[in-house]
């Protein structure tokens, strides 16, 4: 008999399931469950780039590439990451193109974390950075944002965590779960407390090309900055290429080869057919970003509006395709709101506290669905809260 | 295309109120600019978007190819606006290609679309000839999938 306990390792057995799956579990064995939960666009991916991938199938282009990825994508993504933020990265040296933004980070981690490393990782954030870092034998140290101050990242909040053991800091803007960004003032500060530190940044801009209302800043434009930043960005959001599993790391030479490393070891090179889709999206697709972000838009503030008039308050995010209210006034916590709001009234949301501790108190709900269903779901929340309501007043 | 006229083209019940919020405007300014664009034509009109399968079994919508020999001061204009004057017409539509305007006409059944095709649209003057189709299904109208929804593919992924 085999005893595969056994053979799992300790850090491996110890770590948690993604906190966001028992919801989605709940809700794919419910029928008539409308989902304002899931965290990919509800767009398709530009014709012309779907164009690209068949013509590039069509041309027998199905061989591995080179480990960083092919040489035209990797030149096409130094331009673009110019364009946007005027920064240059060496398209030979310093870019590897990886399967999605995931991997970037993964491999980020595992290039610099090993034993009792501490790696500073502001939340609630995306739920993969802690794990990995728990794998790698480093500690994950939280910083918890407030909706006091939009769940930005503050010089004080940071300068509180930083220890000898520092080496990482993990910089999620815009953030998902939150919605909230960083403005160039606000990361003026952080460079201004990290700049004479050994401490890198990871910063995973995966939503940058989702921020409204004003043009998204990265780190690496601060000064002193491009050095000690690994830049993580991708084609998921922002080209709502999600199933195509490409994304892309940015950063110092010297880092760089060493993930390089790992990439080769683990992947060999990111998806041929992906990567050749890539290059029409960063070339021709500007038009169409700006269309699905215009369309996020309006669902965002239809939303935001509609969640603060029904009782449940959130500041105004203003990035990604979420919104995180407040669900305090109700007395519940995150996770009874969400089980009973899927079960009574067949709406599924994730909990806040399934992106950190400090998200407990609120849940998150992702736009990017069509008005009309995010219409229907905020009707149903209504008269969840409606219910709740009665059920109080009936037993005080 | 203003995004205001893109969310009244996909639903044209939004209150004033509700449009403002999703424009980052006033509903005065809604209110005021919608006017503009119905007193400039530019907004015609509002209708519902209808699955005519089930809103009425026996309706028949035709669409009419036609082929047009324009006279001297009787023009391709001056015979559309002679169709559209039936109330059976739908819309008709000055085409490029192989066929001059569109004809499309709806009716309780086909015996009274070949009669209208046969007796009123083929004897106009200037009609050269007409070629009738049938519209069997509807898949999607002004956007709009008339059979089912779009189906979410998304599954549910974490993390």
């Amino acid at each position: 008999m085999i005893d595969y306990d056994k053979l799992i390792s300790e850090k491996c057995r110890v770590m948690k399931p993604s906190g966001i799956r028992k919801f989605f579990d709940i809700a794919a064995q419910m029928d008539n469950v409308i989902s304002l939960g899931v965290g990919e666009p509800d767009f398709q991916t530009p014709w012309n780039v779907r164009q690209a991938a068949i013509t590039s199938l069509e041309k027998g282009k199905t061989k591995y590439t080179a480990n960083a990825g092919i040489a035209e994508l990797r030149t096409a993504i130094s331009r673009n990451i110019e364009k946007n933020t005027g920064v240059k990265y060496s398209d030979t040296d310093e870019i590897i193109v990886t399967v999605g933004g995931s991997e970037g980070i993964d491999i980020a981690i595992r290039t610099l974390i090993e034993n009792g490393d501490e790696v500073l990782i502001v939340e609630p954030c995306f739920v993969c950075y802690a794990p990995i870092v728990s794998l790698c034998g480093g500690v994950p140290v939280s910083i918890q944002t407030t909706a006091e101050t939009e769940f930005r990242l503050t010089p004080e909040m940071l300068r509180e965590k930083i220890t000898d053991r520092t080496k990482l800091l993990i910089l999620p803007y815009p953030n998902n779960p939150t919605g909230a960004i960083m403005e160039r003032k606000d990361l003026e500060a952080i460079a201004d407390v990290i700049r004479d530190t050994n401490i890198l940044i990871l910063s995973d801009e995966i939503y940058s090309s989702l921020t409204y209302g004003s043009k998204h800043c990265s780190i690496i434009e601060i000064d002193g900055m491009k050095e000690r930043t690994i830049f993580v960005n991708g084609f998921s959001k922002a080209y709502a290429m999600t199933g195509w599993r490409l994304g892309y790391v940015a950063g110092p030479e010297p880092i760089i080869r060493q993930m390089l490393k790992i990439h080769q070891y683990g992947i060999m090179s990111s998806p041929t057919v992906s990567q050749y889709a890539a290059i029409e999206a960063l070339e021709n697709c500007d038009e169409d970003i700006a269309k699905m972000r215009d369309e996020y838009d309006i669902r965002r503030r239809w939303l935001v509006k509609a969640l603060n008039d029904i009782g449940l308050t959130c500041f105004e995010p203003r990035g990604a395709f979420y919104v995180f209210p407040c669900i305090k006034s109700t007395g519940l916590t995150s996770e009874e709101f969400c089980e009973r709001l899927v079960y009574e009234h067949n709406v599924a949301v994730v909990p806040g506290n399934a992106f950190g501790d400090c998200g407990e108190g609120y849940i998150r709900i992702s736009y990017a669905y069509s008005l009309k269903h995010i219409m229907t779901a905020v009707e149903r929340i209504k008269e969840f809260l409606a219910d709740l309501d009665k059920q109080k007043t009936g037993n005080g | 295309m203003d995004s205001l006229i893109k969310l009244l083209k996909g639903n044209a019940r939004l209150s004033d109120e509700q449009l403002a919020v999703m424009l980052g405007t006033t509903p005065e300014d809604v209110a005021a600019r919608i006017a503009d664009y119905e007193k400039k034509g530019v907004i015609k009109g509002y209708n519902a978007i209808i699955n005519e399968e089930l809103a009425d079994k026996n309706s028949v919508t035709a669409f009419i190819e036609v082929k047009v020999k324009p006279k001297k001061e009787f023009g391709f204009d001056e015979l559309a606006r002679k169709i559209m004057e039936f109330d059976e017409v739908d819309s008709v539509t000055l085409m490029s290609g192989s066929f001059d305007l569109a004809v499309t006409l709806r009716g309780t059944n086909y015996k009274e679309i070949a009669l209208f095709v046969a007796q009123r649209l083929s004897s106009m003057e200037g009609v050269i000839s007409t070629s009738t189709h049938f519209v069997l299904k509807q898949y999607k109208e002004q956007g709009f999938f008339i059979e089912q929804e779009a189906a979410d593919e998304r599954g549910f992924v974490s993390p």
